[in-house]
């Protein structure tokens, strides 16, 4: 049996979390994850400013603090914190963990391999609109394989303590300790499917073990120092989901089958470049407190071709807010809302979509939130959005005079001007798997 | 008689570009066969009403005595796109709670 934790469900999670899972208990392999798909093209313009960048700069640093403990107990580490620079973040590490041997995944970075794809007859046509790639060629800012668990398992093969990859999958980094563990085969779909959903029940952190979780949240035990997740996992593919028993937080059937229906498509068809796993196989039994068991997994074979992560420079746009107060607070927003709308029609500015929500009443939940009473205040929120930088700039200034020369009462301005950020789009495409070749690379 | 689905089950929501996914669990997996029958793919479609412009497809786990409902069109663009400030779809799961079902009150009395 080898246990597999996961201390960062995304680039921002809880800086304490993978310390306290080496500090509270038993682990043999620490897994974190960093990217999620907008990571990837904030990354990439890192790197454009400095070659050196394009990495989770807040990896290197963790690796330091806890270094001692991974050498000491043999823990091994395997993340995706490489961004689109992973041999510069596992320079980074080595420098500041001299002791500590490290290894990189590569070959998951196809950004100088767009128009090699294009002219070889690749479309790279968008999953989801169709479109050609050709569409966006001149936008792209950032392009990655999702790899698979095999190039990471080949990494942990070469002794390891630090395992860092790019864009592989998030259940890759959970998988790949199993396949290296336990020497399961490329044609393995069953155990394949195990490692896989492991992946996904872990792979958010703290929301299987008691964060963000519907039932009896008000009684989530001690939920300050929640426990992040931990897979043990046995060779013939089955596991149980866990965390350390000194830490809070909750694991069960509720919190287990909640993370397990999180962004999920297709349950029949959840597919990885590994395998294609069935969530319907899946047969979940509590085991005492705090522990669900997780067996019967099926999969079928891989797909014949990988999916490309893309992200390109679709153009800009800014929020901005207003608060009103009672009496009349939303007929106030409401009031101040038309004032913007019709003065950025007389302004004529090329604007894509102009989007209000009043928070509050009816941001979230639109015409299904309860019918408002008297709310105390509301919160008048714009967006706009367009391809003309200087037409959404335009926007920005539009909400300030209101304060006096609009509806009374109007407030919550301290921050100023909304900024004008660039929007980074995602375009989705396939790839055959042959085009991509991974290697790994131990840091010496 | 009627009663929010809130009462029998729980749920999950996130994003898959401009799709928001919502998972619908049963509190008592005994419960599962009103789910199937009450929270049709139909009624989601006209429950989300304005809030969701393309189809509403659904999926089921009896084993873990969930559906699974994908909202097409439903993010105002999805991800790094879209305006809303929900625009991963967090929230969704909370709203589909408060849709009204319609059951038999032996159903839902505790089994002998």
């Amino acid at each position: 049996m080898i246990r597999i934790a996961n201390g960062q469900g995304f680039w921002g999670d809880w800086l304490e979390a993978p310390v306290r899972l080496l500090e509270d208990g038993p682990v043999d392999y620490l897994v974190l994850d960093y990217l999620a798909e907008i990571t990837m093209s904030i990354l990439q313009k890192q790197k454009m400013a400095n070659r050196q960048h394009g990495y989770a700069h807040d990896f290197p640093p963790l690796v330091q603090r806890i270094a001692p403990a991974l050498c000491g107990r043999n823990v091994k580490v395997i993340a995706n914190a490489g961004g689109v620079n992973p041999s510069a973040c596992a320079r980074e590490v080595k420098r500041l963990a001299p002791e500590l041997k490290v290894a990189v995944v590569l070959g998951d970075d196809v950004f100088d391999r767009i128009d090699d794809f294009l002219e070889r007859g690749y479309d790279l046509a968008n999953l989801d609109s169709g479109l050609p790639l050709a569409e966006i060629r001149g936008g792209i800012l950032s392009a990655n394989a999702y790899i698979g668990a095999f190039p990471l398992a080949g990494a942990l093969a070469t002794g390891a303590d630090v395992v860092i990859a790019g864009r592989c999958t998030d259940t890759a980094l959970v998988l790949a300790p199993m396949i290296h563990a336990f020497g399961w085969r490329e044609d393995d779909w069953d155990k394949l499917a195990a490692g896989t959903i492991a992946g996904h029940i872990i792979e958010c952190g703290a929301q299987v073990t008691g964060g963000n979780c519907q039932v009896d949240w008000q009684t989530i035990p001690d939920i300050e120092n929640i426990g992040y997740p931990i897979v043990e996992a046995h060779p013939e593919g089955v596991f149980a989901v866990t965390k350390h028993p000194a830490s809070g937080g909750r694991v069960s059937l509720h919190t287990v089958k909640e993370q397990l229906l999180y962004e999920l498509g297709d349950p029949e068809r959840y597919v990885t470049p590994d395998c294609v796993a069935d969530f319907t196989s899946i047969q979940l039994a509590p085991d005492g407190p705090g522990r669900v068991c997780v067996s019967g997994i099926r999969g079928r074979p891989r797909p014949p071709r990988l999916k490309l992560s893309i992200s390109y420079s679709w153009g800009w746009k800014a929020t901005g807010t207003l608060v009103y107060t009672w009496p009349q607070a939303l007929e106030k927003a409401r009031a101040a809302d038309a004032i913007v709308r019709r003065r950025l029609k007389d302004l004529n500015l090329d604007l894509a979509e102009v989007h209000t929500e009043f928070l509050g009443v009816n941001a979230c939940h639109g015409h299904l939130a309860p019918p408002p009473a008297e709310p105390a205040e509301v919160q008048l929120r714009v967006g706009v959005r367009g391809h003309d930088r200087r037409a959404v700039d335009r926007f920005t200034r539009e909400l300030a005079p209101l304060i006096l020369s609009g509806p009374p009462g109007a407030t919550g301005f301290g921050d100023g001007r909304p900024p004008v950020r660039e929007v980074v789009a995602y375009w989705p495409a396939l790839i055959p798997r042959e085009e991509i070749a991974t290697a790994v690379e131990v840091i010496e | 008689m009627k009663i929010p689905l809130g009462r029998i089950a729980h749920a999950r929501s996130g994003d898959k570009g401009d799709t928001a996914n919502i998972g619908v669990i049963a509190l008592d997996p005994r419960h599962y066969p009103i789910l199937v029958r009450e929270v049709t793919a139909e009624r989601v479609k006209r429950r989300f009403g304005p809030l969701c412009l393309g189809k509403v497809e659904r999926f089921e786990l009896p084993n873990l005595g969930a559906l699974n409902f994908l909202l097409h069109e439903s993010l105002g663009g999805g991800g790094t796109v879209s305006l809303r400030l929900d625009a991963q779809g967090k929230s969704f799961g909370a709203a589909i709670l408060s849709m009204e079902i319609e059951v038999d009150e032996r159903e839902l009395a505790p089994q002998p």
